[in-house]
């Protein structure tokens, strides 16, 4: 069942347009990534979903209501520096009808709740806006940019957090410009650029639609003339004694079996990654 | 609790992170009240009745009025748009926005705490201004409570202005001292309004401080404040508000 429905979304501030036509739907209790560079209209595309900006034209639909079942993490929106965690999450579960329980909530994301706002770190702040965005028991979570600016050890934490959102039946509509976060988290896709959606997918499909071939590098002395022939090839490129054959999944089975045992070192195989495949379909790197 | 009910967590939380900036209470409560017992207690002539204020004594009349004056400025021109404009600064009411909470709930909750902070000190200011110098109670206790209100709805109107019309936190901070203190310098707390020269006092009588400050003198002198006065901050008061309303965003 759709859950979001956007058509024909069109956001303009004076000359400025924002997002020129996005349309994309959003199924229930799926990871829907929205991934575009800075700038690319993401966030004023959710902003719009949760209702705090109005599209110049288009329709929105959304299957929940907008301030009791939706929950919403912005960026560059915080606390103020002397409430503490426990306070924050009280203060919110009592702005919804039917709240999660505070306590729940801070074992979930582990956070002291004694902590004031101003001591947490970039990963517990994010985690207490996960929390703040879960207090009401929403059925929808949009969550902007939660990873920006966490190291690595505090974004692969956050993203179990999402993963567990997942589990508990939530529709996440999650805004990011990493790739990596995307192939690990999102159920499905859609990629913006300059305000227009230019492709929705699993990761997988926006891979295969990119260039879904294999490739299959190592260094010969001798001759690799009978590759060309095989049917799992399909181009074979030499540069001194490195070669580079593209061809479909088979490929490394079929050039292993072609070429003498002893002749080949440094064997390794190059997948398209959904990096490759936004960079093929936007023309720029995502970050 | 029911979101449309009154606040009562947030009206909760809003006094706790109040009451956790001890300058906010120091300089709305404690500050007036302290200049307010060392000044009468100290200085001999504002026990005397002074002819200037037609035979009254300045510490049952203008002593108490320039320091309601002062916290009613301190918290209008200094507390409460700094706070308004930090939370929208800060993204604070937009991300109170996305939530079933009505934006004006955290408006109204600001307002009554920071006015509760003006009334709180200026009991505090009558009841120990009485059992120390032995000023009176207000003659004309509801006149003065009128007085009060009226003139703290000015220039709370004023300061939501400041708060609106402020592009961030730095400025709201300069600009409501270099109001507050013109202000309080017309209003008499430097140079009482009796001694200005006549053009000045003509300033001051269409200055919201002075009229405010005068109304206050006029009724803890048991005298009528001036139809002027409350005119002048009647206007005051509606220029601000509408001026607020107009230029109020939330992000």
């Amino acid at each position: 069942m759709e859950i979001i429905k956007v058509e024909n979304l069109h956001k303009r501030y004076g000359d400025k347009v924002a997002i020129a036509d996005v349309s994309f739907a959003v199924e229930e209790g799926e990871i829907f990534g929205i991934v575009g560079r800075n700038g690319a209209g993401k966030t004023t595309t959710v902003e719009c979903v949760a209702g705090l900006r109005t599209p110049t034209s288009g329709t929105i639909k959304v299957g929940a209501d907008l301030k009791q079942q939706v929950g919403v993490q912005l960026q560059d929106c915080s606390l103020p520096d002397k409430l503490r965690v426990g306070e924050a999450l009280s203060l919110y579960a009592s702005f919804y009808a039917n709240p999660a329980s505070p306590a729940d909530l801070l074992a979930e994301v582990g956070l002291d709740p004694r902590k004031p706002f101003a001591k947490l770190s970039g990963g517990q702040r994010q985690r207490l806006s996960i929390a703040l965005a879960l207090v009401g028991n929403p059925r929808i979570a949009i969550l902007d940019e939660l990873t920006t600016g966490l190291d690595p050890q505090a974004r692969r934490e956050t993203w179990g957090l999402i993963e567990r959102i997942k589990e508990r039946g939530v529709t996440v509509l999650l805004v990011t410009h990493f790739m990596e976060e995307v192939e690990r988290l999102c159920d499905r896709v859609a990629i913006i650029s300059d305000g227009r959606v230019l492709a929705v997918d699993t990761p997988a499909g926006l891979i295969a639609r990119a260039d879904g071939s294999d490739r299959v590098i190592f260094r010969t002395s001798g001759s690799v003339e009978s590759l060309k022939s095989l049917p799992e090839v399909a181009s074979v490129v030499v540069d001194g004694d490195l070669v580079t054959v593209t061809g479909d999944t088979n490929a490394l089975h079929a050039v292993v079996a072609a070429l003498p045992v002893g002749q080949i070192s440094e064997l390794r195989t190059e997948r398209t990654t959904l990096d490759d495949a936004f960079l093929t379909l936007t023309g720029h790197s995502a970050t | 609790m029911s979101a449309i009910a009154f606040p009562t967590r947030l009206a909760i939380t809003e006094i706790k992170l109040y009451l956790r900036e001890p300058l906010a209470a120091f300089f709305a409560v404690v500050l007036p009240l302290a200049l307010l017992l060392i000044l009468g207690a100290t200085i001999p002539d504002f026990r005397e009745p002074a002819d200037d204020l037609g035979g009254v004594r300045p510490v049952d009349t203008h002593l108490p009025g320039m320091m309601i004056l002062l916290s009613v400025l301190t918290v209008a021109f200094s507390i409460l748009p700094a706070t308004l404009v930090v939370y929208r600064e800060r993204g604070v009411l937009r991300r109170m926005s996305t939530t079933p909470v009505k934006p004006i709930s955290v408006l109204s909750v600001q307002l009554v705490i920071n006015a509760a902070a003006s009334i709180v000190a200026t009991a505090l200011m009558l009841v120990s201004g009485h059992l120390v110098l032995e000023i009176p109670y207000p003659p004309m206790f509801l006149a003065f409570v009128g007085v009060f209100l009226l003139g703290s709805v000015t220039m709370f109107g004023i300061g939501l202005a400041l708060a609106a019309a402020a592009p961030n936190s730095r400025v709201v901070q300069s600009a409501g001292a270099g109001i507050m203190f013109p202000l309080l310098f017309l209003g008499g707390m430097w140079l009482p309004r009796a001694l200005m020269p006549d053009w000045l006092r003509v300033v001051s009588d269409y200055s919201p401080a002075g009229a405010f400050g005068q109304a206050l003198t006029d009724v803890l002198s048991n005298q009528a404040p001036s139809l002027l006065h409350l005119g002048v901050m009647t206007a005051w008061a509606a220029a601000g508000i509408l001026a607020a309303t107009r230029w109020f965003r939330w992000e």
